[in-house]
């Protein structure tokens, strides 16, 4: 008889356990702006749409969370409301992650563009660069000036990493093309890259680009009838005529792996620099404007970086004072474009220091 | 026949205590209509404004760490606002006092030491009343209009934390990021209670309440400032510098703000970053005038204020309310303060008496 | 040559909701009032101009609901001040605060979306004079009706009668009650002035400038229009040069950028408003002529003694 009640207690408490084991994992994403940025952030969130849809999920998010001392207290918010996944999205809440993630040794965190991992914290970050080889090759064959115009955020190695491969693609189909480019200090602030953008044109440029994450640098491009490239989400709606193609980051396919990985329990520490090649880096279609035989090179760049024939970092390559600083058949390795903080040839101005 | 005010003989001592009740009586009620057009319970709205960021001892111990800089700056702009001195600048003075606190904590990286936390706070003292004082300057050499020389700097601030950061402040290990390196530990403010992140710099807030009140109320120079403040004619004829007052109640919400500023790096942050403030400086402003001015009320309205934030944020997280309703809710209250403060030098006369 | 001018072209349209604000401001504190929330009311008419063109399509319809937003409420502000006597300072603060949350709140799903911006008003015949002609006569229409707001509000402060009671008031407001004027409403009327003037220029930015909605987008032009107020010593005429200077200046420092001068991107980023610190400062020196142009009563509350 207690043999019955024993095995049946236990029975049940398998059950319940089961029944516990199986209900929806909860997911957290932190986002730097407003998912109606339609740059950054929006991409963050279509993709954790996306995870929603494929996978058995609860997910949350919260919005314009200032990097800071206030990040850390949201980081921990979410995982003391028992999220088990949560990704936070953007650079400067690195330290924030780390130390909730210290607190919570049972969340896995999942921190992008950081350097910094612990048992729990992976970070994660795309090869936008490549995106930026792609737009360099258009560039360089559309553009009647010779003059492309780079509306830039912060000095960090990833921008100037996406300054540097552009020229050196762009200057491969057309070496006569200078990149001038212009720091406007913020992600976003559509008055101000906007200024930017026609501070470029008027100086010049027919192709303009962005590392910021506003439309309005495109608005300026379409009303003056230049060109220009969206970045991180397809842009056209807000110019139809002038958008070339767009870097469209794209989460999907690591957010679901990632959560599945936890949720099988085969999750662990990691940190990921994918590209073109895994999706996380894809184009938006080519705007009209686009003739045949630039789209079919633009296409020829992107299938080669795909089947690692081509490296947008691959040798020579002469920084700003003409020095070789990669020779042919060289590569520059990830551990240095992690840290770039230099020009390549072609590039006008200096960083500012 | 609409309500009309009559001046009081004498202003009312119980309007004063009442009238922020008032006010955030009226918010709330406003807050509820507000919730109900957006289509959320009001109930559950509120829940998540009000009681449940303070519903957990870590809850309360973030309500202080946020409220921190909000008393302090709030204590020395009340001092400031009390004589007429108005300095808009107050998150430039942090900027200043974070770069300076941050700089020497950096400086002094490798060593281990009880004078370096001490040495860090004073260096954000300094740093915010060098910035103030430009403005104290200018307003007494020149005549500048305060408002505007304190605001215009707190811009230039914001860009010179910036330069520096991509600069000189950078973690030379930090893979170009434009963060500064983490401080070491004897240069983070010391932990209160285990587990949380309440930090020294609450106790310091409590003491500027305290010595803010001292000052007010038992000082020759408070007392010239509610005297410069109330009645400025007086004050002059009285032989009260105004020039003194300017610069007095300047370098002191200067270094009080600076102070914010050191505090804010060395504690919950431990580190310089490009962004150091999510608007503190401004924010104190309301502070001080929902706090009356008074540095008992100025604590209150700190927490209050540290309160919607922390609510902010919640709401966001379990309604997905938008964060912009915190502006709302703190534009109302200040808005239904002001409002209300009428009644202290007027009543309302509702019927057609004759006067 | 181009540049020069295309840099011209910009630095107009970066000028023109600086002027707008400034203009209405100027009259509103030429009547003796300091409003200190110009930046909550540029951001209002900012949205209210956006959802407007949104829904209905017209430009011309959401110009005019972006003064009516900017009006109503600074007319928030007025009674708070006017009928219950708050202090200025404060409620003119409580007023970008205000503005600024409530605004972000009506944004929300106004957020990605796209508008082409009002078209270009080019004046036949005359926009096709070389140089100038693009200059002067190729812009959308608010930049025109910017320029039309300075010449009326000059005529308006220094032609006309009302000007004259109006700047009465603001220089002595005890003599202008004793003659007879009601202080209260003529600086209401005012203030409901200096409101619709920042709400168009808000709208300005919202649907000319940079064509979206961004929560804060004014970017504390607001309270740069406030500075032009000072720096223009009350001055129609200055106004109009302030913020071109200023605007300017913040065009400029792009273009050196863009042109490759080593100077930190952030200390040009300064320029702006160190330059604003330093006309002020050159301005403000001279106490008697702040003095003379300065409305005497600025700031200061009326008291109707009965």
């Amino acid at each position: 008889m207690i043999k019955k009640i024993i095995s049946s207690v236990a029975i049940a408490t398998c059950l319940t356990a089961a029944g516990i084991a199986s209900a929806e994992t909860k997911v957290g994403f932190v986002y730097v702006g407003p998912i109606g940025d339609h740059g950054w952030s929006y991409q963050h969130n279509q993709s954790r749409l996306a995870l929603e849809k494929a996978l058995d999920v609860k997910t949350s998010y919260v919005e314009s969370v200032p990097e800071g001392a206030d990040a850390q207290r949201v980081i921990r918010q979410l995982a003391a409301d028992g999220n088990e996944v949560i990704f936070t999205t953007s650079f400067g809440y690195m330290n924030p992650t780390l130390k909730v993630a210290k607190r919570f040794p049972k969340v896995k965190f999942e921190h992008a563009t950081g350097y910094k991992r612990s048992k729990n914290l992976s970070t994660y970050s795309a090869r936008f660069y490549e995106g930026r080889a792609v737009l360099g090759a258009i560039a360089g064959k559309m553009t009647k000036t010779n003059t492309i115009g780079y509306i830039a955020s912060f000095p960090i190695p990833e921008v100037i990493r996406g300054i540097n491969a552009m020229t050196l693609a762009a200057r491969k189909v057309n070496p006569d093309v200078k990149v001038k480019v212009v720091w406007v200090n913020t992600w976003f602030d559509p008055g101000k890259e906007g200024d930017a953008a026609k501070a470029l044109i008027d100086q010049g440029a027919d192709v303009i680009t962005q590392h910021t994450d506003s439309p309005a640098p495109l608005q300026v491009a379409e009303k003056r009838g230049v060109y220009g490239f969206g970045q991180a989400s397809n842009m056209k709606s807000f110019a139809p005529k002038a958008q070339l193609t767009a870097i469209v980051n794209n989460w999907d396919k690591y957010y679901i792996d990632r959560v599945k990985a936890a949720q099988d329990g085969s999750w662990a520490s990691i940190d990921t620099w994918a590209g073109i090649k895994d999706g996380m880096v894809t184009l938006a279609p080519y705007g009209d404007a686009v003739p045949q035989d630039v789209r079919d090179y633009a296409d020829s760049v992107k299938a080669s970086i795909v089947d690692g024939s081509f490296h947008p970092f691959q040798g020579p390559i002469k920084n700003q004072k003409g020095e070789v600083v990669t020779k042919e058949g060289e590569t520059i390795g990830d551990g240095e474009l992690a840290k770039m903080g230099w020009y390549v040839e072609g590039v006008d101005g200096k960083i500012p220091k | 026949m609409l309500p009309r005010l009559i001046k009081r003989q004498t202003p009312s001592a119980s309007m004063v205590y009442l009238s922020p009740v008032l006010a955030l009586l009226l918010t709330l009620a406003a807050s509820i209509v507000l919730f109900l057009m957006m289509g959320v319970s009001p109930a559950s709205a509120l829940h998540a404004f009000f009681v449940e960021p303070i519903s957990s001892g870590y809850g309360l111990s973030e309500l202080m760490v946020k409220a921190t800089p909000l008393i302090i700056i709030g204590v020395a702009l009340s001092l400031g606002f009390r004589a007429g001195v108005w300095n808009i600048g107050a998150e430039g003075q942090l900027i200043l006092g974070g770069i300076f606190g941050g700089a020497t904590a950096l400086f002094f990286y490798e060593k281990t030491g009880f004078y370096i936390i001490p040495l860090i706070l004073i260096m954000g003292i300094v740093g915010g009343m060098l910035w103030a004082g430009i403005v104290a300057f200018l307003k007494t050499r020149f005549n500048a209009n305060e408002i505007l020389t304190s605001l215009m700097l707190s811009y230039v601030a914001a860009l010179l934390l910036n330069l520096l950061i991509h600069g000189p402040l950078k973690d030379p290990d930090g893979f170009n990021f434009p963060e500064s390196r983490l401080f070491s530990d004897s240069a983070l403010l010391p932990i209160l209670y285990d587990g949380t992140r309440l930090h020294l710099g609450a106790v310091i807030a409590l003491i500027a309440v305290g010595l803010g009140w001292i000052l007010l109320s038992r000082t020759l120079l408070g007392y010239q400032i509610k005297v410069i403040g109330d009645a400025p004619a007086a004050g002059e004829h009285a032989g009260f510098s105004p020039s003194k007052i300017i610069w007095i109640t300047l370098l002191i919400s200067g270094g009080a703000a600076g102070l914010a500023g050191a505090i804010e790096v060395s504690g919950p942050i431990g580190q310089v970053l490009p962004n150091i403030s999510p608007g503190y400086g401004f924010a104190a402003i309301i502070v001080a005038y929902v706090g009356r001015l008074h540095p008992f009320g100025v604590l209150l309205s700190g927490l209050l204020l540290a309160l919607s934030y922390l609510g902010g944020e919640t709401a966001q997280i379990k309604l997905n309310l938008p964060v912009a309703v915190t502006g709302v809710f703190q534009g109302l209250l200040l808005f239904f303060l002001l409002a209300s403060d009428v009644l202290i030098h007027y009543r309302l006369q509702l019927s057609k008496e004759v006067v | 040559m181009d540049i020069l001018i295309a840099a011209i072209l910009t630095i107009i349209t970066a000028a023109t909701p600086l002027l707008f604000a400034a203009l209405g401001e100027l009259v509103t504190e030429k009547s003796g009032v300091l409003n200190l929330g110009v930046e909550g009311m540029m951001i209002m008419g900012a949205i209210i101009g956006f959802v407007t063109v949104h829904h209905t399509g017209s430009a011309s319809v959401a110009i005019i609901a972006s003064m009516i937003a900017g009006a109503f409420i600074a007319s928030i502000f007025g009674i708070l001040v006017l009928k219950f006597h708050a202090r200025q300072v404060p409620t003119g603060l409580a007023l970008t605060i205000f503005g600024l949350g409530l605004s972000a709140l009506i944004g929300q799903s106004m957020i990605g979306v796209a508008y082409t911006g009002i078209p270009k008003l080019a004046i036949p015949g005359l926009a096709s004079i070389p140089v100038i002609g693009n200059i002067l006569f190729n812009q959308d229409g608010l930049v025109y009706l910017s320029i039309l707001m300075v010449i009326v509000v000059y005529w308006f402060m220094n032609k006309s009668r009302a000007g004259l009671i109006l700047r009465a008031v603001g220089d002595s407001h005890d003599a202008a009650h004793a003659m007879g004027y009601s202080v209260v409403k003529i600086r209401f009327m005012a203030i409901l002035f200096g409101g619709a003037m920042a709400g168009v220029g808000g709208a300005y930015l919202s649907l000319a400038y940079s064509p979206l909605w961004v929560e804060g987008m004014t970017a504390g032009r607001g309270w740069i229009a406030l500075a032009l107020v000072v720096f223009a010593s009350w001055k129609v005429g200055r106004v109009l040069l302030g913020a071109y200077l200023f605007g300017g200046i913040t065009i400029l420092q792009l273009h050196a950028q863009a042109l490759g001068i080593g100077i930190p991107s952030q200390v040009m980023s300064m320029l702006p408003y160190l330059a604003t610190i330093l006309v002020l400062v050159f301005i403000s020196r001279d106490k008697t002529k702040i003095k003379l142009n300065s409305p005497a009563s600025l700031g200061k509350p009326f008291h109707e003694s009965r």
